[in-house]
């Protein structure tokens, strides 16, 4: 294997099949992970909630991403399956008394059978017919989780007791640290198990089934079953980003599950770059900071511009549909291929290509 | 008796703005292959901009229309100009996203304009109530239902007879063809914006007149998606159809059985017309399968 300025070369197919090849991408993995381990020592509370949210997106864009990017199945479910989720953990753990990490397997299961179910007409519609069948299947399962007075005993919401693990109870005063190492953990987990599906026969009959169906049923590629576990692996992603919702704010209502939250996650994935794990990364991140920016410099700049305070949901939203038309128009490939492009840049230097 | 009439009537009316709304996406998805998830937010423009020169600058109505009509006609060139166009040939996921963007960009920015407070103008319709078969019904929904036919009507009458709208069947029917015709299909795409804008706009005034002018507005854009389903995305006839069945649907639902049910029984419809006949009553059996 050799990395010149003309690009990589590999010359096994060992060192194909590796997920990092050159030097430079182990430097820049230790950087990252020097980070995040740092982060709760640096980060004070306020900082910490929000890395935790981000860490939560994570693992649902990059769920959502297994769906849209790499098979091709547009959904605007994903509020529905994030509250299937965060629901059946919650229900699990609070009422039927059931240890909180094997509720949480039971909701991601769960999940992963409904999505199953609701990808049924993925089976035969394609592109915006299925665009409209999840935006009815996301309507259908908000309206239950309204309606259906079982889920939250009449009351319209399920509180969540403080997580106990192993006997262990989070304290109060290190509740973010603590949850910071817990979502950690397990958003690592997932992006590696992510990448690591795509290198497997299943992540590739997926894309197969992505860039052209007809050819894919061709070459011995079972579409059904295809469509169908990739509906199943992202709704479990989708399942655990829910479930862990769920616990990490200790309440549940249907609020935070409407066709926006779908929206959101769609975003994500659009402005990171569809198809693409890093991708689903940099745009959760991305799409989670964006808000949080725009009201800090709002805060900011309070007394000159009274405007921007008043009118902060309006500015955030109309900055976010911005956001997203004008990654789609400037660069539809999205943040990872910005960062393609810088690398490319500083390895060809001084040349320009 | 009296509560089917009354029901029947304001499901009239509410399938009537639902068929001017879900023209407007059919035009654009017919003309362009796009998928308009802004169509709610068209009304909203439109209706705040009728709002903005009748009840704040207190125009008389024609010139106010003119206003609303001009906002309409600039909204729909420039979002075709500046936004779609540079999407041609993406893929559908790019194309949907794009223009739920543009939603939430128009939401946002009338929501800054306005604030989020229901806005009260001089009502347009006359606002008193006949006796119909036994029930008492406000006139204004009558109204609505027939200023809605003359306006499907007038548009049906301009895709048949006119220049212009037998360009845009061509250009719906094949492109290429079209083009070699001398047929100019950027012009075609901003005429089909334009159009929707419109239609957008007289649904806006409507149901701001009926209702209130307020952020609500915009929800009316995601119930034209059972609408297009049930009529068929490429057909205009089914529009109204669509819309007269999805409007009295709501109705009933909600005057007979819970108000709860009827916001989501459009999209059980849905499902159900999706999976026996996904292009619906009137459309185009062209749908791509797997």
């Amino acid at each position: 294997m050799a990395a010149t300025s003309t690009g990589i070369h590999h010359r096994s197919y060992t060192s194909e099949l590796r997920l990092r090849a050159t030097p430079s991408e182990y430097v820049r993995l230790g950087l990252v992970a020097a980070a995040l381990v740092l982060a709760p020592f640096v980060l004070d509370n306020y900082w910490l909630s929000i890395a935790n949210a981000i860490l939560i997106a994570v693992i649902g864009a990059v769920g959502l991403n297994i769906l849209v990017g790499y098979t091709g199945q547009i959904s605007l479910g994903q509020g529905g399956f994030l509250a299937v989720g965060a629901y059946s953990s919650a229900i699990l753990a609070e009422r039927y008394s059931v240890p909180v990490p094997l509720a949480i397997i039971g909701a991601v299961i769960l999940t992963a059978v409904i999505g199953t179910f609701f990808g049924l007409p993925g089976l035969r519609l394609k592109g915006l017919y299925l665009a409209i069948a999840t935006l009815a299947s996301q309507q259908i399962i908000e309206f239950v989780i309204r309606r259906w007075a079982w889920l939250t005993d009449g009351k319209g919401y399920i509180n969540v007791s403080r997580l106990e693990l192993f006997g262990y109870r989070i304290p109060r005063s290190s509740f973010e640290q603590k949850w910071y190492w817990i979502l950690l953990v397990l958003t690592v987990v997932a992006v590696v198990a992510a990448r690591n599906i795509f290198r497997t026969g299943v992540g590739r009959s997926f894309m197969a089934v992505r860039d052209q169906d007809i050819a894919a049923e061709a070459i011995g590629v079972n579409v059904t079953r295809a469509k169908l576990t990739a509906f199943a692996v992202s709704s479990a992603f989708v399942g655990l980003a829910g479930a862990l919702m769920a616990h990490y704010t200790e309440t549940v209502t249907w609020e935070a599950f409407t066709l926006n939250v779908s929206i959101t996650y769609l975003a994500m994935i659009i402005v990171g770059g569809l198809g693409s794990i890093a991708g689903a990364v940099f745009g959760a991140v991305f799409m989670s900071l964006l808000p949080v920016l725009i009201r800090t410099l709002a805060d900011r700049a309070e007394g000159s511009v009274p405007f921007l305070a008043d009118q902060l949901p309006a500015v955030q939203n109309a900055i976010f549909g911005l956001v997203v038309i004008l990654f789609l128009i400037i660069e539809p490939r999205g943040l990872n291929r910005l960062w393609e492009r810088i690398k490319e840049y500083v390895r060809f230097w001084p040349f320009r290509y | 008796m009296s509560t089917f009439v009354n029901l029947l009537v304001y499901g009239l009316a509410d399938g009537a703005i639902l068929a001017l709304a879900a023209l407007g996406f059919v035009l654009i998805y017919k003309a362009t292959a796009v998928i308009n998830f802004a169509q709610g937010e068209f009304l909203l423009v439109g209706a705040y901009a009728f709002y903005t020169a009748f009840g704040l600058l207190g125009l008389p109505f024609i010139p106010a229309v003119l206003v609303g009509v001009l906002v309409a006609i600039a909204l729909g060139v420039l979002v075709e100009r500046l936004i779609l166009r540079p999407m041609i040939g993406e893929q559908p996921i790019s194309i949907i996203m794009v223009t739920i963007g543009l939603s939430m960009l128009l939401r946002s920015v009338v929501q800054m304009f306005y604030g989020v407070q229901p806005k009260s103008q001089p009502s347009i319709l006359p606002t008193g109530s006949v006796s119909l078969l036994g029930a008492t019904v406000p006139v204004n929904r009558l109204l609505v239902i027939v200023i809605a036919a003359i306006v499907l009507s007038a548009f049906s009458v301009f895709f048949n007879k006119s220049r212009h709208g037998i360009a845009m069947r061509a250009v719906a029917d094949d492109q290429q063809a079209a083009m070699t015709m001398g047929i100019s299909v950027s012009r075609i795409f901003a005429l089909a914006w334009v159009l929707a804008a419109v239609s957008a706009l007289i649904g806006g005034i409507l149901l701001g007149d009926i209702t209130a002018v307020d952020q609500n507005l915009a929800a009316f854009g995601l119930m034209v998606f059972p609408v297009v389903i049930l009529g068929g995305l490429d057909s205009v006839p089914g529009t109204i159809v669509g819309g007269l069945t999805i409007g009295l649907l709501k109705q009933f639902v909600s005057g007979y059985l819970d108000p709860g049910l009827a916001t989501v029984i459009p999209y059980i419809v849905l499902v159900l017309i999706l999976l026996v006949r996904p292009y619906g009553l009137f459309g185009e059996t062209r749908i791509e399968r797997v």
